[in-house]
């Protein structure tokens, strides 16, 4: 299995993404106040290398975009802190780029232009248009550049959202379900293509999923977000696995397939 | 950049046999979505909007066409005497005959005129205070309450104020018409500013964009429907502050010339005006939705 996306052509059209280490400090985000307070994280501390690939699983509604949210600096947390490479996050950060759980593309533009949105400030005209036309191809959308977002299926707007943030090169790349909305086959090929990227221009990548074999085989580590009633409201990980084995990894691994279902053990007791 | 060294790079990039099947699926799924997409463009086309605009138009003429008969009716069976209800034909008459003293061109001219620099400053003023109100929480505490309890005075309220201040002349007029075009938009666009979908928004800012950008990339093209109908409705209102204006006080205009023929008895002639009234009424709202329609297909 030899995944090479050529260096040249990489390089070139998308630019040097410089991986920035990032780490989650004692966070813990309540909403509301009084008695509706509703604590959704607690005590989330955790460090992730420049460069790495971070999968967090949970079930629905433990705080997963929440987490990544704040992360971006779309949201402050109660308290605790999110450091990226020293700074903390204060405000939007735009050393992050977000794909979010819904496309949220503007409907009155083409995808193309959807996609520009999505560049970093200083990129030149020609050269982001080179980018966008080379992300959309990636993506597999060359031929929708001049759709609207209505104009086309929801995944394939999913893959446009997921270009926007690939074309800021950034720092700290933050997923929430990247590939929901995609059909086994295409997912595959998404997941493929966010492995070549990641080869050729490291970005520490922090990856929500429901999926726990995609967190297999896309990740060097996952967490679990999950409740432990007895300390308290609020998700925290409940547990952190280094997945073993380089990328690409065989599907059909057997220490993998343990991993997996213990994995899916996790989720099942931490559920609600 | 479209390298073809580089598209077969990448599809040879997944080179086992699992990412070779995705890719043809994607080929094809991306054959579907060509052949589909087009598809709900097509109930858009421009042929289908035109048969259907085909079909309204005499549709549309039916009830004037019926007014036109009854009003023939009326005047001809002598239900009315003709100072109080002149036929069709004596109304066309004197829009021959003033049309060829060269007055009804004034007049219209001078009413459209004010009108239109009323509504477009009106306008102007609604944009652009109705988006600071819209987005800016401390400009709608600063400004909401007054700009609601100056909404509240009835608008011909102004009228002797204005006159005190500017003289009869084309300012008083076209102020008033301005403070009536002005609350539409500024209500629509101050609103609609403030129901913008969050997430996009906020997707937007997550990219970076803010001020200006962020206006104008996201929150105007979001209110575009809107601002058209706050526009639409701003130029009813500015006609109908043009007529109130130079009823009160005018040399000139359609207003002018439906109280000096009332003044002289000339029922046609008051016909007349409203019937310009109407007319152009219409075409100028008209040519606004042509504009409206454009903008929805270009923005929503
Ligand atoms: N702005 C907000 N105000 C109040 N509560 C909020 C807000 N945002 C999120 N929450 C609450 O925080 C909790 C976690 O939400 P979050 O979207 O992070 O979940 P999630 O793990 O991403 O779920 P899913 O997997 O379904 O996307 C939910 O219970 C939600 O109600
Ligand atoms: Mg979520």
């Amino acid at each position: 299995m030899t995944t090479v996306l050529p260096s040249r052509s990489a390089g070139t059209a998308l630019g040097h993404a410089a991986a920035l280490p990032l780490s989650f400090r004692g966070l813990r985000r309540t909403f509301g106040t009084g008695s509706a307070a509703h604590t959704v994280l607690r005590d989330v501390t955790f460090d992730v290398a420049a460069g790495e690939v971070l999968a967090i699983l949970g079930p629905s509604g433990c705080g997963k975009s929440t987490l990544l949210r704040a992360a971006a600096g779309l949201d402050s947390p109660s308290a605790g802190s999110v450091v990226i490479a020293d700074f903390p996050v204060q405000g939007i950060d735009s050393r992050c780029a977000f794909a979010f759980q819904e496309p949220r593309l503007l409907p009155w533009h083409t995808l193309q232009a959807n996609i520009a949105i999505g560049l970093p400030t200083g990129c030149s005209a020609s050269e982001g248009k080179a980018k966008v036309a080379r992300l959309l191809e990636l993506v597999g959308l060359e031929r929708f550049a001049k759709h609207r977002p209505r104009e086309v299926s929801g995944g394939m707007a999913q893959r446009a959202s997921l270009a926007r943030a690939l074309a800021r090169n950034p720092g700290v790349l933050l997923l929430d379900e990247p590939f929901g909305a995609l059909d086994a086959l295409t997912r595959i090929r998404m997941q493929d293509l966010l492995l070549n990227i990641h080869r050729v221009e490291p970005a520490t990548v922090l990856l929500v999923t429901h999926d726990v074999d995609e967190a297999l085989q896309l990740a060097d580590r996952i967490i679990v977000l999950g409740n432990h009633d007895a300390n308290g409201p609020g998700a925290t990980i409940v547990r952190t696995v280094e997945v073993p084995g380089g990328r690409p990894r065989d599907r059909a691994d057997a220490e993998l397939a343990q991993l997996r279902v213990s994995l899916l053990q996790t989720l099942g007791v931490d559920g609600h | 950049m479209n390298q073809p060294g580089e598209t077969s790079a990448t599809s040879t990039s997944v080179a086992d046999a699992r990412a070779a099947a995705a890719t043809a699926t994607m080929a094809d799924a991306a054959q579907a979505g060509a052949t589909e997409a087009p598809a709900p463009a097509r109930g858009w086309s421009p042929a289908g909007v035109r048969s259907r605009n085909w079909a309204r138009l005499p549709l549309g003429l039916i009830i004037p066409a019926a007014l036109l008969a009854a009003w023939q009716l009326a005047s001809s069976s002598g239900l009315f005497t003709v100072v109080q209800l002149p036929p069709p034909v004596m109304v066309l008459e004197a829009a021959g005959e003033l049309l060829e003293r060269g007055e009804l061109g004034i007049h219209i001219a001078i009413s459209t005129q004010r009108v239109l620099i009323g509504f477009l400053v009106g306008a102007a003023l609604g944009l652009v205070l109705g988006a600071t109100v819209g987005l800016s929480k401390l400009a709608d505490a600063l400004l909401a309450p007054t700009i609601g309890a100056l909404r509240a005075v009835p608008s011909l309220a102004w009228v002797p104020l204005l006159i005190l201040w500017m003289k009869i002349g084309e300012d008083s007029k076209v102020t008033l018409i301005i403070i009536g075009a002005f609350f539409p938009v500024f209500t629509t666009v101050s609103l609609a500013l403030r129901h913008v979908d969050r997430n996009l928004v906020e997707a937007a800012r997550a990219f970076g964009l803010k001020g200006i950008r962020l206006l104008t990339t996201v929150q105007l093209p979001a209110v575009v429907p809107a601002v058209f109908s706050g526009l639409r409705l701003a130029l009813a209102q500015a006609w109908l502050f043009l007529v109130a204006a130079e009823l009160i006080a005018s040399s000139m205009g359609l207003g002018f010339l439906l109280i000096d023929s009332q003044n002289n008895g000339r029922t046609d002639r008051l016909l007349l005006a409203i019937v310009m009234l109407a007319v152009i009424g219409k075409v100028t709202d008209a040519l606004l939705g042509l504009a409206e329609k454009w903008a929805v297909k270009r923005w929503a």
